[in-house]
């Protein structure tokens, strides 16, 4: 029972990896572009929630109402101010760009809440769980599982189903004939990263509350998104919730083993996947 | 004599160093099927892309009703109502039939052209309306790319090298469909290698030899020895 629990624990942590990914996969779908600091962002919306909360003194999931759109409208400035200008045939500058932009990130976390460790308090939400077949299951792991069962759903929708997703799609296939539709990509891509940083607000307000974080919090954030991202395959959103249960069960199985693997044994399924499947495990069937 | 739908004044197009367009002058009225022909190299589908947006010049160079947009970005021209229908059919991999043709129409422009009118024209797409748009043959993909730029209602449209690859079949039958898009009062500047089929079709037409403007007439009256001395610049 001790495994099947692990399994299970693994695979709801495997949700919040599946949001951490979301945003990322997102980008670089649509223009390619590979987003160092995104980590850095989840963890600006932790900070932004923290925030909210501290000054309302609402619950942390309802400062969603707040950090989602301030992240959406940060991401479309973010875009269109800096990301765009470093977009082109090359595919370094946007690399030192948005690696610059995490060390600036940190340094502002580290100037606006000091190094100290920081948690949101949901409350009993954290603490409440219950019991499936001689499980016990946190309420809060649920949650965070189902949120991101919707949000990749949304994206899903989004992308597949409406014109946004057109445009989205159009912009990535081929950027020069996009524009002959009238698609301006800059706008496009602004839109993109507005999407991608509203979902990134989801992830960072559930990281807030599930454990603790600082201004350094976002590199393994980082690195569990892109390993979710590669393992799932580029370019397919489901994917990257398989990508996140699978990396979230090598974890917690990991941990059962012993303690000290839990990372190890989630980089190691990374590498795992990506000897035997180069292109991650379902990779984007190419039109 | 009404103002020219599209003027080109002494347009100049470079890539990088090396200069591919040398000062062309063209000048097209309203309803006018415009042919342009000339030598691999000669600068036409430079100029269609110059006239696109998807190059860019001094604005002053491509004048539009009366506006000069050289310096714009084709997203802006494509919204004034020129579409172009580019080399190689260049679909959307990732977008089925359908979907390619409704991007085309995302401009919302007014016009008799929508999904069922070039569902009309072409009625094989109908059929394949789901597929990607690369399950399609050589000639349907060009069937798409052509009721993509016309889903936008364009004023002018832009035709580079439709027959380029389609075997004689295929070609003919959407040479055949031309009038039907070009007939009602639709301006429309058709880049070909085929000289005979590009005559056929045009009002006038212009040869490029080397980026220059080598010959310019009216299509029905235009002598073989003045072509081939234009295209080839042998006497």
């Amino acid at each position: 029972m001790d495994w099947v629990n692990a399994i299970v624990q693994g695979t709801l942590l495997g949700g919040l990896y599946a949001l951490f990914a979301a945003g990322l996969s997102l980008i670089f779908g649509v223009m390619r572009l590979v987003n160092i600091a995104h980590g850095d962002l989840i963890v600006l919306g932790a900070y932004l929630g923290l925030t909210v909360v501290m000054a309302t003194g609402l619950h942390p999931l309802l400062a969603l109402v707040f950090v989602v759109p301030t992240m959406a409208a940060i991401g479309y400035v973010l875009q269109r101010g800096i990301l765009n200008k470093t977009l082109g045939d090359d595919i370094l500058p946007p690399l030192l760009v948005t690696f610059g932009l995490s060390v600036i990130l940190q340094n502002l976390f580290l100037e606006g809440y000091t190094a100290d460790p920081q948690k949101m308090n949901a409350g009993v939400l954290e603490t409440a769980s219950v019991s499936v077949g001689g499980l016990s299951l946190g309420v809060l792991p649920l949650l965070t599982f189902a949120i991101a069962v919707a949000v990749i759903a949304g994206l899903q929708f989004i992308f597949y189903r409406t014109p946004l997703g057109r445009s989205f799609r159009a912009v990535s296939d081929n950027q020069e004939i996009a524009q002959l539709m009238g698609l301006n990509k800059r706008h496009i891509f602004g839109l993109a990263m507005a999407l991608a940083l509203a979902v990134t607000a989801i992830a960072g307000i559930l990281l807030g509350i599930r454990t603790s974080f600082d201004p350094t919090a976002g590199g393994a954030r980082l690195i569990y998104g892109f390993e979710a991202v590669i393992i799932g395959g580029l370019g397919n959103l489901w994917g990257t919730l398989i990508g996140g249960v699978i990396l979230g069960v090598a974890q917690t199985v990991g941990a059962k083993i012993d303690p000290g693997w839990q990372l190890l044994a989630g980089h190691i399924a990374f590498l795992v996947v990506l000897a035997i499947r180069p292109n991650g495990l379902f990779p984007r069937v190419s039109g | 004599m009404p103002e020219p739908i599209l003027s080109l004044n002494r347009l100049e197009a470079h890539y990088g160093d090396f200069q591919a367009l040398y000062g062309v002058d063209l000048e097209m009225h309203e309803g006018e099927v415009l042919a342009i022909i000339g030598a691999n190299g000669a600068g036409k589908t430079t100029l269609l892309r110059s006239v696109s947006g998807l190059m860019s010049n001094a604005a002053a160079q491509v004048v539009y009703c009366g506006t000069p947009i050289g310096a714009l970005r084709a997203d802006e021209i494509a919204a004034l109502g020129i579409a172009l229908v580019p080399e190689g059919r260049q679909l959307f991999p990732s977008l089925s039939v359908e979907e390619n043709l409704l991007i085309g129409g995302r401009l919302n422009r007014e016009g008799p052209w929508s999904l069922s009118a070039v569902f009309e024209l072409f009625p094989v797409l109908k059929e394949r309306r789901a597929y990607p748009s690369t399950a399609l043959s050589g000639g349907q993909q060009q069937m798409v790319a052509i009721g993509r730029a016309l889903m936008s209602n364009p004023d002018l449209i832009l035709f580079d090298e439709i027959s380029l690859g389609l075997a004689p079949v295929i070609i003919k039958s959407i040479y055949d469909a031309l009038p039907g898009i070009v007939g009602d009062g639709m301006s429309a500047v058709i880049v070909e290698q085929d000289i005979s089929k590009a005559l056929s079709v045009s009002d006038r037409v212009y040869c490029l030899m080397e980026g220059r403007v080598s010959l310019e007439g009216p299509s029905a009256n235009i002598s073989r020895e003045a072509i081939s001395r234009a295209y080839f610049g042998v006497a």
